[in-house]
């Protein structure tokens, strides 16, 4: 199924989690925050939230700026 | 590089109940490398540092977080929202920012203009709302406006961040009067932020009284950003001593110097 991950379409497996996605990607889950359809989502229950076929997440962290 | 200097006096910045030694803060943007970054981050002895919250990069060859760079133990980090435009999404970029779990401060921007990046105080003042209800501590990037500085604070900013110039410009203070009536005016501290160019428009800057100073291109940009970062942390630390000393007077004849008995026939 095709979720949208920081504005690029990809595919994941049904049933994969928010957790399990970041490992997919190779993400700490320490060094990134997620947002799981406009909505945060705390990093001690990213194990329990589970993505669906259209999800929007956004993954960020911090960079360099002023 | 320790100046005799630092060992005078002063009360400690507090901002939110948090107290800082330095009163020179510096960004992290535009950096020529990441060495340079850390370098220059270490000569200016700022303890607050801004950073900006972006998308993670999904092809991990490329761009990393700043946190690699940076002991988060070491530095205050201090997020901005820099680049948003409207009052939702400083506000989405706040709570993202948060949830770094690092400090429940943001230096919060809401920009009005491409060209000028100048503030929008309308979504400023109504964005501050929703965060300081929200529990966090703002520190609000606005313009040399008293009456919107006065607004800010009434709407619980930690501080109020007035700029000198335009984001980048290095055009230096170009409005000294307006940022001293904010400082005389607010009870919040006023830490001016954006514009300055070289080390003595923070000293100019500092002279006029604010709690602080905030600064990235500058450092940044310079030739030598780490020689930089040191003259701007010594123009900060001299222009506080001046404002503290209390300048003399202006007159508009001159006065002598030497005595004017005791001259030969």
């Amino acid at each position: 199924m095709d979720v949208v991950i920081n504005g690029e379409r990809k595919q994941v497996t049904p049933g994969t989690t928010l957790l399990e996605l970041l490992k997919e990607l190779e993400l700490d889950p320490r060094a990134v925050v997620v947002e799981h359809n406009r909505k945060i989502v705390r990093r001690p229950v990213l194990s329990e939230v589970t993505v669906s076929p259209g999800d929007e997440i956004e993954l960020v962290h911090f960079v360099g700026g002023g | 590089m320790t100046t005799a200097v630092e060992t005078l006096r002063d009360e400690p910045l507090t901002i939110g109940g948090r107290t800082f030694q330095s009163r020179l803060m510096v960004g992290t943007g535009k950096y020529p490398d990441m060495d340079t970054m850390s370098r220059a981050i270490e000569a200016s002895g700022a303890e607050v540092v801004t950073v900006a919250v972006r998308r993670v990069n999904l092809d991990r060859t490329k761009g990393s977080s700043v946190l690699h760079f940076l002991d988060p133990k070491r530095f205050f980090l201090l997020a901005n929202t820099a680049g948003c435009y409207t009052a939702a999404d400083a506000i989405r970029y706040a709570r993202l920012a948060r949830e770094a779990g690092f400090n429940d401060f943001v230096k919060l921007e809401v920009i009005g203009d491409e060209e000028t990046l100048l503030p929008d105080v309308q979504g400023l003042l109504e964005a501050a709302k929703v965060l300081v209800q929200e529990g966090f501590k703002v520190l609000a990037y606005t313009n040399e406006d008293l009456v919107t500085a006065l607004r800010l604070e009434d709407a619980g900013c930690a501080a109020v961040m007035p700029l000198a110039s335009p984001i980048g410009s290095g055009l230096g203070l170009l409005n000294p009067l307006s940022v001293r009536t904010i400082k005389r005016r607010l009870h919040v501290p006023v830490i001016v932020d954006a514009g300055v160019g070289t080390a003595s428009d923070a000293c100019l800057t500092m002279e006029q009284g604010v709690d602080g100073i905030l600064m990235n291109t500058a450092i940044a940009a310079a030739q030598d950003p780490v020689a930089m970062a040191q003259a701007m942390r010594l123009a900060t630390i001299a222009g506080r001593r001046a404002y503290l000393a209390g300048r003399m007077p202006r007159r508009e004849v001159a006065v002598p110097s030497s005595p004017t008995r005791g001259m030969l026939d």
